[in-house]
């Protein structure tokens, strides 16, 4: 008998210890470590001291928080933008279709995933941009008569964005909306309601697990992206990773790169916690 | 158990060996687009029977990819003379050069001696020079036929149609065309950050001017090639690549100067093939190797002789972008001093975020 609660313990840490060693080896240990980078200061040729000045250095110069912030509302937006194009989306192809149609309405929107992100943000460069098919057709149809340039700004990059995260927001919308029972539907209507009633009093309260876990996964990762806002945005893109970067590649500016890096894990972290609290919804219940 | 032990552990051992043996075969070379063509690489490894792993990359790349693991990873590195002695000052990621298995007949001596001046950290030698060029603008001369110095890239005619980078060469160049010497600033940093301050205003005005700031070569090459950049600051191989396809575009030496650089060889701290880096920099400083090189990066070399096997139209590009006094005009990267590019990169921090 021992020996069976033996071996199930051995099982037990078997099964677990990759994952601890995963969870070890290469997210708390880099973080402890650039934790450490980020509170010394170079103070001489390969001589560093203990120092907050990279902490407060992103307070103090209005560029790197005006960047952050920039960068936060930007994502909150393209999270609303998304959520906004894809709800009808998958209450479409979760409700209203059945079988094989379905199945190809959800292919069609995993497809662009296939390629890379950076193959697909080329793809919008090159229709975006003043030389690009837009311009052309435009131009083409008689509507302008001069190239019009739509790359390098606020717009392209929102559009990059919501493109981008699309597919995160329809996965969890229509695996949640699929679980509401159309009889409940039914029963809503039959009850008087009309579509704005029953969208905002049945369909609403019952996808909002699936929601906020979209929302969730679609601000981080548009918090975190560094491609779509650096190629489509040009001259004037200022995205936080982007800050992130230059202060390890090109600065070689370790130190400041770390501390920026752990401000954008504890700020995004306390946007995503304030979220959960507006909507009412605890973290464990949107992604179980 | 014991036996399946011991036959692992020897599978183990005979592999480690056998990959430890494939790996002293092999060069692993960090280096520029073109400076390692196909061509010469064949060549290579059909005289020596060493493998060269090209990896392309540039100078903040290549430091902060050495920085990363301490100066492995990497068996020979091509970073500018300018950056050497700084790098290794702070980060400790090169190894000296043995000078006595470089074949230096095989060099331009005035081009060797300066650049072992130039890389000379705590008395030892840690670059040798291999290819050399200059920045400076590449205009379209049709339609932006006004664009004479840096500084003209902000005529407001051009509003929208100019790029650059937003990079060191980026503060020389203007600094210079703003009437300063800023490598002469290089020891003084206060004066220096005046300078910086001046350039940092003329850039905000500019920005308007700019379509994109560029970042890789091909980039930029594809914003002058489809017309939407009309003038900019970059290499003068690009401008050269740029003449061979339409010939209204090219090279010119600006008339405070072009920034001349020079690419070197250096040896990253923990390089596990050095012979094989004394090697292949002896093999590529041959004057017909060296020649090849020319062909596929567009720049010179530092080897002695080599200009003689470049075709000629390089050359008549060439002469036409530099007439003999632009040559004598030309601003060598002396050495950056440590510090500097730390107020450096504040200013082009400044410069991205301001709102044009």
């Amino acid at each position: 008998m021992s020996q069976w609660k033996d071996s199930g313990k051995l099982g037990l840490i078997l099964l677990v210890s990759p994952l601890a060693l995963w969870l070890a080896l290469f997210i708390v240990l880099p973080h402890i470590d650039m934790v450490l980078i980020s509170l010394r200061e170079r103070v001489a040729a390969r001589q560093y001291a203990f120092s907050w000045g990279n902490y407060t250095e992103f307070f103090t110069e209005p560029l790197y928080w005006r960047t952050f912030l920039r960068t936060a509302v930007m994502s909150i937006l393209a999270t609303g933008l998304t959520l906004l194009i894809a709800f009808p989306v998958s209450f479409y192809i979760a409700k209203m279709l059945r079988g094989r149609l379905k199945a190809a309405l959800f292919i069609l929107c995993l497809i662009p995933f296939w390629v890379s992100e950076l193959v697909r943000t080329y793809g919008w460069m090159i229709l975006l941009r003043e030389t690009g098919l837009f311009s052309s057709l435009l131009q083409w149809m008689g509507l302008v008569d001069q190239p019009v340039e739509m790359l390098y700004n606020d717009v392209a990059i929102m559009v990059g964005l919501v493109y981008t995260s699309m597919l995160f927001m329809v996965v969890p919308l229509v695996t949640t909306l699929e679980s509401l029972d159309d009889s409940l539907i039914e029963a809503a209507y039959d009850l008087g309601g009309n579509h704005l009633e029953v969208i905002r009093d049945v369909v609403i309260p019952h996808a909002m697990p699936g929601i906020v876990s979209g929302c969730i996964v679609v601000f981080m990762l548009t918090l975190g992206n560094y491609l779509t806002p650096t190629l489509l945005g040009g001259k004037d893109s200022l995205w936080f990773t982007e800050q992130i970067y230059t202060q390890f590649i090109t600065r070689f500016n370790w130190e400041q790169g770390s501390a920026f890096g752990m401000l954008l894990l504890v700020l995004s972290s306390v946007i995503v916690w304030c979220g959960l609290k507006l909507s009412r919804q605890s973290f464990t219940r949107v992604m179980t | 158990m014991k036996r399946l032990l011991k036959k692992s552990t020897l599978i183990l051992a005979s592999a480690l060996a056998m990959s430890s043996q494939l790996h002293a075969e092999t060069l692993r070379l960090l280096t520029w687009g073109g400076y390692a063509p196909q061509e010469v690489v064949d060549q290579f490894e059909k005289e020596t029977g060493i493998k060269v792993d090209v990896t392309k990359s540039n100078n903040e790349d290549m430091i902060s990819k050495l920085r990363a693991t301490r100066g492995a990873g990497f068996d020979l590195a091509q970073p500018s003379q300018d950056r050497i002695t700084s790098a290794q000052a702070d980060f400790d990621i090169y190894k000296p050069i043995d000078l006595s298995k470089i074949d230096a007949n095989r060099f331009i001596s005035s081009m060797l001696e300066a650049t072992k001046k130039n890389t000379a950290f705590n008395g030892e030698v840690y670059g040798v020079p291999h290819v050399w060029g200059t920045s400076g603008l590449v205009v379209n001369r049709k339609q932006a036929k006004g664009v004479m110095d840096y500084t003209d890239l902000c005529q407001s005619a051009l509003s929208g149609q100019v790029s650059y980078r937003l990079k060191r060469p980026t503060l020389i160049g203007f600094a210079y065309a703003l009437g300063e010497d800023p490598f002469a600033a290089y020891s003084d940093t206060k004066k220096y950050g005046e300078i910086l301050a001046k350039v940092e205003k003329k850039l905000i005005d500019c920005k308007s001017n700019v379509k994109a700031y560029w970042s890789g070569g091909d980039e930029l090459l594809n914003l002058m090639r489809s017309g939407e950049v009309k003038a900019a600051m970059a290499w003068d191989a690009g401008g050269w690549k740029l003449n061979s396809e339409n010939p209204d575009i090219t090279f010119v030496a600006p008339k405070s100067g072009a920034l001349g650089w020079i690419d070197t060889f250096a040896l990253p701290r923990k390089t596990k093939a050095e012979e094989a880096a004394y090697k292949w920099i002896n093999f590529v400083m041959q004057p017909e190797v060296a020649a090849k090189i020319t062909e596929a990066a567009g720049n010179f070399t530092a080897s002695k002789g080599g200009d003689k096997f470049v075709n000629p139209k390089l050359k008549a590009q060439f002469n036409e972008s530099f007439p003999p006094a632009d040559v004598d005009n030309i601003k060598w990267y002396p050495p950056v001093p440590p510090g500097l590019e730390e107020m450096e990169g504040k200013v082009l921090d400044r410069v991205k975020a301001a709102q044009s």
